[in-house]
């Protein structure tokens, strides 16, 4: 029995993807054993379980490796049937979602890497990028929801809700390292701000989240090391 | 269910393609509007405003863009001859290599096309090690990615049935070779010759001619930017 619904979670902790699986298991209530990577030491149990990417995160239920964040998100829904149900039923609403969670994923989330790892005519026209695709978002969010946001709680999160919380969740630190605010989510962006303000309210969130410091740290190192390799 | 379905396309592209196999090998009638991508409709612009991209799928009115999201609503709709294993464990495995043809196979082979010299040379690169990787861990012990019959992730690759051919013999490098992908070359082979793919594949001529020219106009506007 105890080996029944044995899940672990390979991750690191300042990596965004692997914020969305741990939300996610927070959410459904799933225990999981977490096993920290040493990105520059990967263990062989990570090698083995994703042989393609060899990436965290890695979610094993019961000896079965699941990777890619928003696959392992899916995973997740279609077993847990307890909890908040990721995905609405509707096909329609559902392909949204889909569609606007791969849009922060690919077209938002990799130009705020850039940003964090560029400077110069790099880093604005990255900040120039993420700005168009904050709108376009903004438009988004409106359009999934044409008679208003409803009130947040632990039991009515879904995918996309996750994917903006383990995307934006940083930008206070980011805005620590780059010593400025490049881009006022506040201001340009309202809707998604106070979606991701009431979602940082939940005590699940508040409980996953890494401490501030931590997160100034990890994404100063990033840095640091980009613009390094940048100018060799 | 009776509501009318509409599919915004062009005849040559590997995207817009998918669609078209879902949509025939779970037998929907649907309407199809070739777009002249030099000259957007306005209906596509409206239905898909935020990459004004093919193929849009129009469903009752409402508008379905990325194929592959696409595929996932055409699936949820239409259940007859699933595209999409049953068990989650084998579902997330699909939704794997989905990804990986969207975010990395892709990617590289187009870019082979689209450039030369040394970005060219990159891409190359890249693209044998996405070739590898599928080679290695998504056709092991199976005719089809989707196990005994086409599935989800056939559909998705199937760029690599006919596009990749023509990229190669257009830009003039052998990317799958038999020896060296001979898991992947049965695959193409079986692949083609399902009815309604060998049914629906665009003419490899008129391919070549298109895509020659429009890496021709490609290359020269990057010289003269």
């Amino acid at each position: 029995m105890a080996e029944e619904n044995k899940v672990s979670l390979h991750g690191f902790f300042a990596s965004p993807y692997v914020r969305r699986v741990e939300l996610a298991l927070k959410f459904k209530g799933i225990p999981y054993e977490y096993v920290e990577e040493d990105l520059k030491n990967k263990s062989s149990l990570l090698l083995k379980y994703n042989p393609v990417h060899k990436k965290v995160p890695v979610l094993v239920h019961n000896g079965k490796p699941i990777v890619e964040s928003l696959v392992i998100l899916e995973y997740i829904d279609e077993t847990w049937k307890n909890g908040p149900q990721f995905l609405p039923e509707d096909p329609y609403k559902r392909a949204q979602i889909r569609f606007w969670a791969s849009f922060v994923h690919q077209q938002v989330f990799q130009n705020m890497v850039l940003i964090l790892k560029t400077d110069g005519e790099a880093q604005e026209k990255a900040v120039k990028e993420v700005s168009e695709k904050l709108s376009l978002l903004e438009e988004g969010i409106k359009s999934i929801f044409p008679e208003g946001i409803p009130i947040i709680d632990q039991e009515n999160v879904g995918l996309l809700d996750i994917v903006i919380v383990s995307t934006f969740s940083s930008y206070k630190a980011l805005k620590e390292v780059l010593g400025l605010e490049l881009i006022d989510l506040e201001k340009t962006s309202p809707l998604l701000f106070s979606r991701l303000k009431a979602l940082l309210e939940l005590p699940v969130v508040e409980g996953a989240l890494p401490p501030h410091e931590k997160v100034v740290g990890a994404l100063k190192f990033m840095r640091q090391n980009a613009l390094n390799s940048a100018s060799v | 269910m009776g509501e009318e379905v509409k599919l915004h396309g062009t005849w040559a592209s590997p995207f817009s393609c998918r669609v078209i196999w879902a949509l025939k090998l779970k037998g929907i009638p649907y309407e199809y509007i070739e777009e002249d991508l030099s000259n957007k409709s306005s209906q596509l612009l409206q239905h898909n405003p935020v990459h004004k991209k093919i193929p849009v799928l129009v469903h009752g009115g409402k508008a379905t863009c990325e194929s592959m999201i696409i595929l996932e609503y055409v699936e949820e709709m239409w259940p007859q001859n699933p595209l999409l294993p049953t068990h989650p464990c084998e579902r997330a495995d699909a939704r794997f290599w989905i990804k990986f043809a969207e975010e990395k196979q892709g990617p590289a082979m187009w870019t082979v096309y689209r450039t030369s010299g040394e970005e060219q040379e990159k891409a190359v690169k890249d693209t044998l090690e996405m070739l590898r990787a599928i080679e290695a861990h998504g056709l092991v012990d199976k005719k089809y990615f989707g196990g005994d019959k086409i599935g989800i992730v056939d559909i998705a690759f199937g760029q690599i049935a006919q596009w990749l051919g023509v990229i190669e013999d257009i830009v003039g490098v052998k990317l799958l070779e038999a020896h060296k992908f001979p898991r992947l070359h049965a695959w193409i082979k079986n692949f083609k010759e399902v009815p309604i793919i060998k049914e629906n594949l665009p003419d490899r001529d008129e391919m070549m001619v298109l895509f020659k020219h429009f890496r021709e106009m490609l290359l020269t506007s990057s010289r003269d930017s």
